[in-house]
């Protein structure tokens, strides 16, 4: 029996992926998006993909309605379908979490599509109205980690530290690809720069925690850290940078109303480009790609202004000649000539990139000289240990 | 007056009529409703521009219209929540199953005043034991209908075995069984942590996202749904995920009522309530019936964690049962044990939950707004218990002999 409507089940779905390539334009008017998003803007993470939804949406005057605080269960296939019967076209969802159950809700509903946010199974899961997106934001990170080590030169040349105690600490959310490939670029950066600089890194287990995300802060200045960054929603380690007084790197936006002292520079992807290329796509009946990369070149990965009280002198100057190379192509983030794994250099690797239960490597991802981020799929890959991190137990 | 007499005094009801509880209940209702309106009004008010230039007079009229809108859009919005389409009358429907079901659970255990707040740990283990079975079983070309007894056994016998635990240890060393169901929640949880860290994908993310989704092993350990069982019902008939789950609850809440007030069994569990001395003297082995009891609340949770792993959310993670398990004690207390009654009550909570969320969002308000009007609602409800019980007097109407309430 099952088979049987499986078999049909298949059926429908080719006949509505018949339907999907067929699509019409829809006229402006027509359009509706619904956001689903996991907080709400007290996290600097939805807050920034709340300001994109709102521009984009007022950009091409199209109708949208959000929801917030929807959790990675359940909850967001619901959210969705409510948002499709409030009358959305497009349902797009912001946490990685959030990817089964917007995949549940896309193959029930063929006429809706899908976006989602840092996802990494639109390329396998073979239904045509569920996409990807990400930026290569590991280009954004390496460029404020080239901030971070001219701020750590500064400290060396003022002899506030000695050139072995330029050492940089790292929040972490989850101990994930998207987590690894965003701090090794960004420490990649740093040591492009200073070349002593080594790295601490410590996990939270959560996107949003405020009190351990200060704590984790808190017990890697404590350990030595001169330094701090993070990838984590919050403003936990920012505020616990700013009480102590060291120089912060942000991440998702500007902190520097909370942190004046302390902020040098934040990167972060601007989910506006990706948003209006989603709802052009549906205005005018075209496909949306399945795995979209926004870059430098397409406006989504940003740096913040630099805060000139607390980045060192000459950080602008050589931010954006580093951002002139990265664009020509003269410079790679991960190019391994900068980096050793276990002591070995890498020269091959075959990355994860069909994810799957027992996360068996399936793409070569090692060419010209550098690991390719961000080219067979969107989502990051990177998820190996370089040396010059040292990852904390708690 | 020749003896002192407080202002208020408390005197415990007999019988009430069933009219007066309705009406004490109704009034409740209504009052935390007014409180709610209340609320929304102080904290939407436009205040100051509004207003300007009018009479502090010409103010508070203002300010109850606002009222008055607030508690109208309040009630509809409320409403809505639960009934604005068929797909989420179903989903009332089935989230009233659920915390249904698991204040069933608890139910045999409280009438012989064994307090058990540990539905919430005992489902988590159901829930884990299914999504194990879900996840280890897949490529081992089991049958279907043998995949999901398997799982039935296996949820069923991990609830079980978490009730237990405490009960032995009351039956025999007269632990606290109160302390020691709660703290049990707290080891389930980090147990149903650990693994999805075990079984998280992709590596590191500690997420283990939606069970045998897709692929190979598509809906392997999956509850039927009901199109799949009569092939003649479409896929596209909004209950169809959820109507089995609910069968399967209504079915649990009939024979319940029977176990409960019918059958020796049922009858055991009351007189070791009343008096576990009556109990031993009747010739009842209150210590198997400790255990038996428990087993059987246990069990209940499992079959609650399987409907949602295995059922409807098709996952693991720690907040699955979100805090129902503990709802669920209020849900039965509220009550006052009986199956049927719950039924109302756990549908009561489930449309006021529904109805809070969605006010937050329509307010503009954050989610902890949702929780803030949960919680003045269940206040009033259960104040209102304590007026169907016990009877205020005031000094002047305890002269004449009136009650006040």
């Amino acid at each position: 029996m099952k088979k049987i409507i499986a078999l049909l089940l298949t059926l429908a779905l080719c006949l509505s992926c018949v339907a999907a390539f067929a699509a019409e334009p829809v006229a402006k008017e027509d359009i509706k998006v619904g956001f689903i998003f996991l907080h709400d803007e007290n996290s600097t993470y939805d807050l920034n993909f709340m300001n994109a939804a709102k521009e984009a949406c007022e950009k091409l005057g199209v109708q949208y309605l959000i929801k917030t605080n929807v959790d990675e269960s359940q909850a967001c296939k619901e959210a969705a379908l409510d948002l499709i019967d409030e009358g959305c076209n497009i349902i797009f969802a912001d946490s990685f979490g959030h990817e089964a159950y917007m995949i549940e809700a896309a193959s029930e509903n063929p006429h809706v599509q899908f976006c989602h946010a840092t996802g990494t199974r639109a390329h396998t899961e073979g239904l045509d109205n569920y996409h990807n997106a990400f930026a290569s934001i590991y280009e954004g990170r390496f460029l404020a980690g080239v901030a971070a080590g001219m701020k750590l030169n500064e400290m060396i040349e003022s002899g506030k530290i000695t050139a072995e105690q330029a050492k940089i600490g790292y929040v972490g959310a989850w101990p994930y690809a998207e987590v690894k490939s965003g701090y090794t670029s960004f420490f990649l950066g740093a040591r492009s720069v200073c070349p002593s600089a080594t790295m601490e890194v410590t996990f939270t287990s959560s996107w949003y925690d405020e009190a351990m995300e200060k704590e984790a802060a808190v017990k890697l200045i404590s350990n030595g850290c001169v330094l701090i960054s993070q990838h984590a929603d919050s403003m936990g380690a920012p505020t616990a940078c700013e009480t102590a007084g060291v120089p912060n790197v942000s991440y998702n936006g500007s902190t520097v109303s909370a942190c004046p002292n302390t902020f040098i520079v934040s990167s972060r992807i601007d989910w506006a480009p990706y948003m209006e290329y989603m709802i052009t796509c549906v205005m005018n009946g075209e496909p949306i790609d399945t795995d979209w990369t926004g870059t430098i070149e397409t406006g989504s990965v940003l740096l913040t202004d630099i805060n000139t009280n607390v980045a060192a002198a000459g950080t602008v100057e050589r931010v954006e000649a580093v951002k002139a190379a990265l664009l020509d192509g003269s410079v790679q983030v991960f190019d391994v000539n900068t980096f050793t794994v276990n002591g070995e250099p890498l020269t091959s690797y075959l990355a994860d990139v069909d994810s799957d239960a027992a996360y068996t490597g399936d793409t070569e991802v090692v060419k010209d000289g550098a690991f390719q981020e961000s080219v067979f799929r969107s989502a990051p890959y990177f998820d190996l240990d370089i040396d010059g991190i040292t990852i904390l137990g708690n | 007056m020749s003896k002192h007499q407080p202002l208020l005094h408390i005197t415990q009801r007999g019988a009430i009529k069933w009219y007066k509880a309705l009406l004490i209940r109704v009034l409740a209702f209504a009052a935390a409703l007014a409180v709610c309106g209340l609320l929304c009004a102080m904290v939407t008010w436009e205040g100051g521009s509004a207003t300007a230039g009018m009479t502090l007079p010409e103010r508070f009229v203002a300010f109850l219209r606002d009222l008055c809108n607030a508690i109208g859009r309040i009630a509809q919005v409320v409403f809505n929540a639960s009934f604005k389409s068929d797909r989420v009358v179903w989903k009332t429907m089935h989230s009233t199953a659920i915390l249904l079901l698991l204040s069933l659970a608890v139910t045999p255990a409280f009438r012989m005043r064994f307090w058990n707040i540990g539905a919430e740990g005992q489902a988590l283990m159901g829930c884990l034991a299914s999504a194990t079975c879900m996840i280890l079983l897949r490529g081992s070309g089991m049958p279907d209908w043998l995949t999901i007894l398997v799982i039935f056994l296996a949820s069923i016998l991990a609830g079980m075995i978490w009730a237990v635990i405490p009960a032995v240890f009351k039956a025999t060393t007269r632990t606290n069984e109160t302390l020691f169901t709660l703290m049990m929640n707290y080891i389930a949880t980090q147990l149903v942590a650990f693994f999805c860290v075990v079984w998280e994908n992709p590596k590191g993310s500690g997420q283990i996202g939606v069970i045998n989704q897709s692929g190979e092993f598509k809906h392997f350990g999956w509850l039927p749904s009901i199109s799949e069982i009569f092939p003649g019902v479409a896929p596209s008939f909004k209950g169809n995920n959820y109507l089995l789950n609910i069968v399967i609850v209504a079915v649990v809440c009939v024979i319940l009522f029977f176990y409960l007030s019918r059958s020796k069994h049922g009858f055991e569990l009351s007189v070791v309530g009343r008096s576990e001395n009556t109990a031993r003297y009747l010739g009842v082995k209150v210590r198997w019936i400790t255990i038996r009891t428990m087993m059987l609340s246990g069990a209940l949770c499992g079959l609650a964690g399987m409907l949602l792993t295995a059922g409807n959310d098709h996952t693991l993670n720690p907040t699955l049962v979100g805090g129902r398990g503990f709802t669920a004690v209020m849900v039965s207390w509220l009550a006052g044990f009986n199956p049927f009654v719950m039924v109302f009550m756990s549908f009561l909570l489930s449309f006021l939950s529904n109805g809070a969320s969605d006010l937050a969002t329509n307010f503009g308000l954050n989610a902890s707004y949702s929780d803030i009007l949960t919680g003045i609602i269940i206040f009033f409800i259960i104040g209102s218990e304590f007026f169907i019980r016990y009877r205020v007097h005031t000094r002047s109407s305890a002269e004449s002999g009136q009650e006040v309430v």
